[in-house]
């Protein structure tokens, strides 16, 4: 990525040099990260939704396409919603062109992320493995794989063999719950810390003059007809060029505001982590077949998930139910789990779309934006996310990526269904 | 968790239910196709309530029709629903 990078860095660039000079003097002279901005009166874009996804397309408005007269404002704190309740599981390996584009778009962007935010995001691409547990499963599997060699995305089949010398700790008798009789893998996917990702791109997005104002709801729209020009929030009203929703989660909610109904429920899916242990699982484990998902965090913690909560809710906090079915799934994948204490287990509020894959651009509302719809999937689309969307919002068109993503896919029967189940999405 | 009065079967635990869909998301069989995209694909989503359609599938399978809170998951409503409405 190459952009119009600013080296003012007001805190200065982070480097091993600065690191040394900081342990010399007891690390006294760091400072903030990111300015605490007050909200001013108007902006060129105001972006809803201090996630990564908003702070990324804040930050590749302002070093992609000069707009740098923005504003990200928060409800809560940055990186308090979604952000930091995902598995941190970054992959492009789907089923469907548009998915494969865009999240391969994104996956090249993570490759150089660290450098281009000057932020070490942590960024491990240790393995995507999918887990094939019959016939039927591996042959979906390798049907994937060529689908995705043949858009030039790496994809491996691997025989039972193969995955019993990746990750020897899974179940391989011949009782197991689930047997295993191979698997896919995709080699550079892996994880990302998911504060440092939000923390990254508010800190390279301030840093380039974007304001990320933090506990800023927003309460309403302020329209002309149908135009959008401004928002009411908590800390008074801000008018906008350009107002982009970017609050995967609450996109109803907040469309809601504005008097728009989407193709879109809130749900909620739960994880959990682990006691920190030695390294134990060096690869992301998933099974699509049960929906699991498990890989170990750099401090130690095995984080796993598993099945959404099934019906509409906005509140963070999950059914113990099916936190337990989450808990036996990885436990019968790797026994050797059942030996670990669970230290948290959380909930986010997902975006759960109508067919699976997320609504990226324009609203029937004039300078309102929309970026949601994610799912359980958007951690890993972050960059992309942000990148494809600052270009729509500086551009005032698609992406040719982010182009087949548009609202209107629903009514004009364009749906990008990757699991085939239709409008219902609790089945999902 | 939640406690679901099942107007068939009293207070039973949440795991025996199934949620369907929301109440206003019924297509009729006679609606013109816009009417009919509008009401298959665009949700309000509220940070409130909602009327929805849920089913008692471990236990009398009956249909129900919930209004409930979805932030603080509390129920208001509960009520048994016939043919007529069903998808």
């Amino acid at each position: 990525m190459t952009g119009t990078r600013s080296t003012r860095w007001p805190q200065g660039r982070y480097s091993a040099l600065a690191l040394l000079r900081g342990a010399l003097g007891g690390h006294r002279h760091w400072g903030r990260a990111w300015r605490a901005a007050e909200p001013r009166a108007s902006y060129d874009v105001v972006i809803i939704g201090g996630g990564a996804h908003g702070l990324a397309t804040a930050y590749y408005l302002a070093s992609q396409h000069g707009i740098r007269n923005v504003a990200v404002v928060e409800k809560g704190w940055i990186g308090g919603g979604n952000t930091g309740r995902n598995t941190t599981i970054v992959r492009s390996n789907y089923r469907q062109a548009p998915l494969q584009r865009l999240l391969e778009h994104s996956l090249k962007l993570w490759e150089g992320l660290s450098d281009e935010l000057n932020y070490n995001v942590m960024f491990s691409p240790r393995g995507a493995l999918f887990l094939g547990h019959s016939d039927a499963d591996m042959t979906r599997l390798a049907e994937r794989g060529d689908s995705l060699r043949a858009m030039g995305i790496d994809a491996e089949l691997m025989d039972v063999d193969a995955v019993r010398r990746l990750v020897p700790l899974l179940d391989f008798s011949p009782h197991a719950r689930w047997p295993i009789q191979g698997g896919m893998i995709q080699h550079r996917g892996g994880t990302a810390r998911h504060d440092a990702v939000a923390w990254g791109y508010a800190r390279a997005a301030d840093n380039l003059g974007v304001d990320v104002i933090e506990n800023c709801e927003v309460t309403g729209f302020v329209r002309e007809g149908d135009r959008v020009t401004g928002i009411e929030t908590t800390r008074g009203a801000i008018a906008a060029g350009k107002v982009a929703i970017c609050v995967a989660g609450n996109s109803g909610h907040v469309a809601g505001l504005a008097g728009l109904r989407l193709p879109i429920e809130s749900h909620t899916l739960q994880a959990y982590v682990t006691e920190p242990v030695k390294p134990m699982i060096d690869t992301v484990i998933m099974s699509q077949s049960l929906h699991c998902y498990i890989s170990q965090s750099d401090k130690g913690g095995i984080v796993a998930g598993g099945d959404p909560d099934g019906f509409p809710s906005y509140a963070q906090r999950g059914q113990p139910v099916r936190l337990e079915d989450a808990i036996a799934q990885a436990i019968a994948l790797v026994p050797a789990l059942s030996r670990l204490r669970m230290v948290r287990c959380w909930s986010g509020v997902t975006d759960m779309s109508f067919d699976g894959s997320p609504i990226i651009g324009d609203l029937p509302l004039r300078n309102l934006y929309i970026n949601g719809g994610w799912c359980y999937g958007g951690f890993k689309a972050t960059p992309g996310s942000g990148h494809l969307y600052a270009h729509h919002l500086a551009t005032g068109q698609p992406h040719p990526i982010a182009a087949p993503f548009d609202l209107p896919r629903f009514a004009q029967g364009r749906t990008i269904d990757e699991a085939g189940v239709g409008p219902m999405p609790q089945h999902r | 968790m939640m406690l679901i009065d099942c107007p068939h079967c009293g207070p039973r635990a949440q795991e025996e239910f199934t949620y369907e869909r929301t109440r206003d998301s019924v297509v009729p069989l006679d609606a013109a196709p816009a009417a009919a995209m509008a009401t298959l694909y665009a949700r309000a989503n509220p940070r409130g309530e909602e009327d929805e359609i849920w089913r008692h599938t471990l236990g009398c399978r009956g249909w129900l029709e919930l209004r409930r809170h979805r932030m603080t998951h509390a129920i208001v409503a509960v009520r048994p629903l016939g043919p007529a409405v069903l998808p």
